[in-house]
């Protein structure tokens, strides 16, 4: 009986502390599309009294260009894939304590390491894939390594290292595609890579493919290493307190470089996968990939758990994919990236709940 | 002849490093007062985007400098507010500040120019003339005709920031506030106080820089024009080793990579572009892991400041 009830109450418990971590980054979102209406309202000339109508546009607007008809739920997909691996990336960094801007740069890495493994003739369909998928852990994970490693034996900071990188991998993409055999002659692109490299798709003519799930099992997989398993007992240790951990007896260096390969590693595969399952070649850049900057975003929003990042990649690949519609709709795209922009800032800004409940705590003391 | 060609090559490699070099002050006053700005891009694209609009409004693109230095300065404040007493995270508030202010700018091209195909309409920029007399000296007069006033107004401001940091009491209070908060604190010296002025300073500093860019060169603001330049303005700040001159000379350093490549490509030389690119970001890797020289940043960079906490 007694069993039972503390079974209640433990349940209770977690129930409550989900829903206590979740109420922040509701908050932020609706705060952010409170502030975003304001901007539609502007764009499409509406008058202050207007406002709701402004909000319903705004939310019609979204749905219909995130899920409103068959096509554009499937590039809502696409847009999602790549942001759940990114997300993930940036939270394995996050849990170690570190942040990695650089995942843009291990994303590029990652697609360029699948156009080169995509190229080769003759493999069986399965093992191509995989080959391809494992090519860009590693071109993801060395890039990742570097940072890491110069952070846990120099003790640079790994964000200045990892933009600096992003800049040095778009170079390093553009050289190789313009200016060696490895791009097409003539052309700014590699070469389309072969039939059995690519990633079935849904339906032909969208980039909607079945990497959605290896997304989605990267992220239950990073879950439970970072939270069953003693190697994710490590790096969350580090990154709470790398004196107490290495007073603890872990070794802090080889858990800082170990959690940046991850992560690159986990971006590298989201750009391979873009490569195998989307573009088929990788052209030269003019610009980072946004998902690399997205998906800091989704892992601040999902507050660096694996799973949330898949929910909150939703959210953000939605937000992207209605770009389009919005724009179609005189309200501009940049709506989108506006609204991404100021969750961030709401989400950044937790030290103000931090602030309330201590002021609680502070006053339950002086009335005691 | 050579002469000449040096000459050019100089004075691009100083037009190109003006809006870097305006940039990386700012930075240097954020940092040196502990507060890490990685907003400098997001600064200097508000900067380029609100110095267009404001010679695009009134006509007259001085008007558009203080439009885009009093924008820089007001995303500073944001930033500001952010990291200083809402304790946020330095580097998420710096990568909101960035996707924040690109979005922004980009909405206001199609709410304010109509949106044609993501630039302004070319305004009125700076023009730049200078007596008769100046530029008939010999060699010194072909070079000066060749710059713009940002670049002078920029090497004025390399020294006065030199000057206000390192030979004045404000200085010494903003190098204190971002070397020991706590013992400034004790001081009497109001640490939240002496982090918002040099936070808004470095917004502003940026938005002239990103004004430098679009009224200097080509008066228009096109989606992406900033391209990164205020990451490479971040690197200068850190090779430079936190200090205006050392920030000058690596703003010029990688500069006159990029100018020297449109330059050796008129003499079908042979080295990638991408290798000039790079050159910013490899040096300053290296120069961080200690490999060349030392460079040691302000020692509070980075943390917010508790007033309460022991």
């Amino acid at each position: 009986m007694n069993k039972a009830k503390g079974e209640d109450s433990k349940v209770g418990n977690i129930l409550k502390n989900t829903l206590k971590s979740l109420a922040f980054p509701f908050f932020s979102i609706i705060v952010s599309i409170f502030v975003a209406v304001f901007f539609v309202m502007w764009a499409k000339g509406y008058s202050i009294l207007e406002y709701f109508s402004a909000l319903g546009d705004l939310f019609k607007l979204i749905y219909k260009g995130g899920f409103g008809n068959p096509r554009v739920t499937f590039v809502t997909i696409s847009e999602v894939t790549p942001l759940i691996f990114t997300g993930v990336a940036n939270a394995v960094a996050f849990k170690c304590g570190l942040f990695n801007i650089g995942v843009a740069g291990q994303f590029i890495l990652g697609m360029l390491a699948a156009a080169y493994v995509g190229t080769i003739p003759g493999l069986n369909p399965v093992i191509h894939i995989v080959l391809i998928i494992l090519a860009g852990f590693v071109a993801g994970g060395i890039w990742g390594a570097i940072p890491g490693y110069l952070k846990a034996k120099v003790g640079t900071h790994e964000v200045i290292n990892t933009i600096m990188m992003n800049y040095i991998s778009m170079a390093l993409a553009n050289f190789l595609i313009l200016r060696t055999s490895f791009g097409v002659a003539g052309k700014s692109s590699t070469e389309t890579i072969q039939d059995s490299a690519q990633l079935h798709r849904f339906v032909s003519g969208s980039g909607a493919n079945i990497s959605i799930f290896l997304a989605i099992i990267v992220a239950i997989f990073i879950f439970w290493l970072l939270w069953k398993t003693t190697v994710g007992y490590e790096i969350r240790a580090v990154g709470i307190n790398p004196h107490a951990a290495e007073y603890g007896g872990i070794n802090v260096a080889k858990n800082i470089v170990f959690a940046m390969v991850l992560s690159g590693g986990i971006a590298g595969v989201g750009g391979a996968t873009q490569v195998a399952g989307i573009l088929h070649n990788v052209k030269d850049f003019m610009v980072l990939p946004s998902f690399g900057f997205d998906g800091i975003a989704v892992a601040l929003l999902a507050k660096s758990n694996p799973i949330g990042c898949i929910a909150s990649a939703l959210l953000f690949g939605t937000l992207n994919s209605s770009a389009r519609t919005l724009q179609l709709n005189g309200i501009p795209k940049d709506i989108v990236y506006l609204i991404q922009a100021i969750i961030i800032i709401f989400v950044a800004t937790d030290y103000i709940v931090k602030y309330f409940s201590e002021k609680k705590k502070k006053e339950a003391i002086t009335n005691e | 002849m050579n002469s000449i060609i040096f000459i050019n090559l100089l004075a691009q490699t100083l037009r190109i490093a003006t809006p870097l070099i305006f940039a990386a002050l700012g930075g240097i006053f954020s940092e040196k007062s502990g507060v890490v700005n990685i907003g400098l891009e997001g600064m200097m694209v508000i900067g380029a985007f609100f110095g267009v609009y404001g010679s695009y409004v009134s006509g007259n693109p001085v008007v558009g400098i203080l439009f885009g230095v009093i924008a820089g300065g007001v995303i500073g404040l944001i930033h500001a507010v952010l990291c200083i007493h809402l304790r946020a995270d330095q580097v998420i508030s710096g990568t909101a500040i960035n996707l924040f202010s690109t979005a922004l700018a980009s909405f206001l091209i199609f709410k304010l120019f109509d949106g044609k195909g993501g630039q302004t309409d070319i305004v009125k920029g700076l023009s730049y003339n200078i007596p008769e007399g100046i530029k008939n000296l010999p060699i010194i007069g072909g070079f000066i005709d060749q710059l713009n006033w940002f670049v002078i107004l920029a090497i004025i401001l390399v020294v006065v920031s030199h000057y206000v940091l390192y030979k004045t009491p404000l200085g010494l209070r903003i190098r204190a506030v971002g070397e020991h908060p706590k013992a400034a604190d004790t001081l009497g010296i109001n640490v939240y106080k002496i982090r918002y002025l040099c936070v808004i300073l470095s917004g502003m500093l940026a938005g002239l820089g990103g004004a430098a860019l679009s009224l200097g060169i080509t008066p228009l603001y096109r989606e992406g024009m900033v391209g990164g330049r205020g990451f490479i303005a971040l690197a200068a700040v850190i090779f430079g080793n936190w200090r205006p001159f050392g920030a000058f000379g690596a703003s010029l350093l990688f500069a006159f990579g990029l100018a020297f490549n449109i330059f050796a490509q008129g003499l079908s030389w042979n080295l990638p572009s991408e290798v000039y690119n790079v050159i910013p970001y490899v040096l300053t890797m290296v120069a961080l892991a200690g490999f060349v020289g030392k460079t040691t940043g302000p020692l509070a960079s980075g943390k917010p400041y508790d007033k309460g906490s022991r």
